[in-house]
């Protein structure tokens, strides 16, 4: 047990490091950076800038030194908790961040948890009453979370919202509380927005999961224990729920680590088109003006918070599962 | 006769079971595959679809580039089968420019009282079939006149572009892309799911913590960066190969993943081990035995691969960081839909949404039946 955890904290660990240096490459790789897209759009407005100017920028933003360099300064930086500057705003990339980065978050993990509440009743569900119409319902359901992309279902669900109930179903907060401070207020209206954006982005993590968990459980409904248990005159209730359902669920277990990224994935795309006050709409204005240093964090933080998230959820399983804790299952 | 006697005439093994034990291995996975209905209709509806990038320039009907800002949203205009007394007649009114005084708007709505005949096999703008024969017959179009004057099968964009005809030419785009992403996918998942398998040892360990840490965190963020990367100077058909290689990237972890899980599970088959004694080199193992015996699985998995690497098209292309105009592909004809004033204004521009859903339920109902195919012996 103490060497599965040694094991996956040096994971965890690994893999954050890994992303500072993916993050600071990719970020790295467009031809030109940031004073090049200043100079040009300065020029576009009217006003020019000179060589020795723009070399003075370089200078200043350290744009003028090696790779090895940029990143060893930009990891020193972020050891001390500090994010640097945002080309774009001229603000501190932490304050421009603010709390999008955590409503990014509480959205992830809101779509995270309805998702297993829901997949779990349902797989049973259709498992249980296979071929009934609420399993073709669910089925169907299922299909349109599989086959329709996040950012589609987003489009299309505004669309259907303005068309039918004249409602704009965009953004997490009313105007009123847009700019207002944290309030109970504004936490109320806050839990009024999220369960479209939440339901968007959980379904087909729902439809994935509800399809794996049917098949597992009609797999083991099929199994003698299920039937000697029967007529030995179990409840039916008892019968289900206690043995096949548990062992069918695995992969309920063995998905929930890669659940998470995907969400966060998934609520960067859906957020753009919602216009979420999330890190997505900002990621990518970012990349699109190469504000390097701003969109190199929002990519970190994501992906340590991912990655600390999953780890989490990791123990809690291990906690669980006491074949894991055994050491029997990786 | 007496219960329990053997009757001597009843054959041993009927008939259908001697056609099952002599078949082939192909032949009981063609009827494995056939068995699954869904994944049959399925392979129909994928086939199409490539019929239609094949045929893309000789299916629509308007030159898919033109632009007219006086024709900017026009709704999609209705085929009337029957003319004016009521005979079979395919026809289009043709659509006439009003200016409405007060606002100087021109504004065009069809004219009942001049209609144009639809026919097929008409003629329209020149292009060249497959890039090679030149020719300006279209599947169908308007035969008195332009196709431009009246046939608007699904509206136009803000531009005045005729929707039907870009979808057609996008089908192309979108579905290439993915077969090309997915090919350099299977290269890179094949080669390093096969070394994994294959050697084991630290050489695994090590390319399955590649593949777990990149599955741990979220890769759209990543993608987005790599795409954004892309310079702006750089011409449509470099976006196009660019795009396809970072595609690739996303769908070779879950191939690799079988890959290797096949490998594994062979190299302890008999028949493996039969050829290793016999002095087989490891080459023809690898060629002769092993391949074939996982190729159905591998088939299954890329065309399960496939709509994951279109989706993911279509998505970089509406965040604006796939492909650009003038390019055309399902993602940037959704680009065009993605405010709700311009949905408000033109919904018939959500229509790009309905191929996609179609090819990506076909494409997973085809990997499943193929899925279950692959093992006919299960």
């Amino acid at each position: 047990m103490l060497a599965y955890l040694i094991r996956r904290l040096l994971l965890a660990v690994i893999t954050v490091w890994a992303i500072t240096v993916v993050t600071f490459i990719i970020l790295q790789l467009p031809p030109g950076d940031f004073v090049d897209a200043y100079v040009a759009q300065a020029s576009a407005m009217g006003s020019a800038i000179s060589a020795a100017e723009a070399a003075a920028l370089r200078h200043a933003y350290g744009l003028d030194q090696s790779f090895l360099v940029q990143y060893m300064k930009w990891l020193n930086l972020i050891l001390h908790g500090e994010f640097g500057t945002s080309f774009e705003y001229s603000r501190p990339v932490a304050e421009v961040i603010g709390d999008r980065l955590w409503l990014t978050m509480v959205l992830s993990f809101a779509a995270i948890i309805v998702t297993w509440v829901l997949a779990l009743p349902i797989g049973i569900y259709s498992a249980v009453r296979q071929y009934s119409l609420g399993d073709y319902v669910f089925t169907f359901i299922g299909f349109i979370g599989l086959a329709v992309p996040s950012f589609l279902l987003a489009l299309i669900v505004m669309y259907l919202g303005l068309r039918w109930f004249n409602l704009n179903l965009g953004g997490l907060f009313s105007p009123d509380y847009q700019l207002a401070p944290w309030s109970w207020g504004k936490l109320l209206d806050l839990l009024k927005h999220l369960p479209v954006p939440m339901l968007i982005l959980a379904l087909p993590g729902i439809a994935q999961l509800v399809r794996i968990m049917r098949a597992n459980l009609l797999d083991e409904l099929r199994r003698p224990y299920v039937v000697t248990a029967r007529a030995r005159g179990l409840a039916e209730r008892r019968v289900i729920l206690k043995y096949p359902v548990r062992a069918a669920l695995n992969p309920f277990a063995s998905t929930i680590g890669y659940l998470l990224p995907y969400t966060v994935s998934g609520s960067i795309i859906i957020s753009v088109v919602l216009s979420l006050p999330t890190v997505g709409p900002l990621l990518l204005h970012s990349l699109i003006s190469q504000d390097m240093l701003l969109g190199s964090t929002i990519i970190l933080l994501l992906g340590v918070l991912t990655v600390l998230g999953t780890l989490l959820s990791d123990l809690l399983l291990m906690w669980i599962d006491p074949r894991i804790r055994a050491g029997q299952l990786r | 006769m007496s219960a329990g006697a053997i009757d001597a005439d009843a054959p041993l093994i009927t008939e259908a079971e001697t056609r099952v034990a002599v078949a082939t291995q192909r032949q009981l996975i063609w009827w494995r595959f056939k068995k699954h209905r869904l994944a049959v209709v399925s392979a129909a509806i994928v086939l199409a679809f490539y019929i239609v990038a094949a045929f893309a320039d000789f299916i629509s009907y308007s030159e898919p580039f033109d632009t007219l800002a006086a024709r900017s949203y026009i709704p999609p205009q209705p085929i009337h089968l029957f003319d004016a007394e009521g005979h079979f007649h395919p026809q289009v009114y043709a659509l006439k420019g009003k200016r409405d005084l007060r606002t100087f708007k021109l504004s065009y709505a069809p004219d009942p009282s001049d209609p144009r005949d639809l026919a097929l096999f008409a003629h329209g703008y020149p292009y060249r079939l497959f890039g090679l024969f030149p020719t300006y017959i279209h599947l169908f179009g308007v035969s008195n006149g332009n196709a431009t004057d009246a046939l608007y099968l699904f509206g136009t964009d803000q531009l005045g572009r005729d929707v039907f005809s870009r979808l057609v030419l996008a089908t192309r785009t979108s579905l290439t892309i993915g077969l090309v992403s997915v090919a350099l996918s299977l290269v890179l998942g094949v080669l390093l799911g096969g070394i994994s398998g294959l050697y084991g040892g630290w050489v695994d360990t090590v390319i399955q913590r590649v593949i777990e840490i990149l599955r741990s965190i979220p890769t759209i963020p990543l993608w987005m960066g790599l795409a954004a990367a892309i310079p702006t100077s750089w011409s449509p058909e470099q976006v196009y190969f660019a795009i396809t290689i970072i595609i690739s990237l996303i769908g070779w972890t879950e191939l690799a993943r079988v890959v290797r899980g096949r490998f594994l599970a062979l190299r302890e088959e008999d028949f493996i081990v039969a050829a290793e004694l016999a002095g087989a080199s490891r080459l023809r193992i690898i060629f002769k035995h092993m391949v074939p015996s996982f190729l159905s699985h591998i088939i299954a998995a890329t065309s399960l691969a496939l709509p994951a690497m279109i989706i993911s098209e279509t998505t970089l292309s509406f965040l604006g960081l796939g492909l650009r105009p003038p390019a055309i592909s399902w993602g940037v004809m959704l680009q065009d839909a993605q405010n709700l004033e311009t949905l408000g204004l033109a919904p018939w521009l959500l229509i790009a949404a309905v191929p996609v859903i179609i090819v990506i339920l076909a494409f997973n109902f085809l990997g499943d039946g193929l899925r279950d195919a692959a093992d006919p012996y299960g």
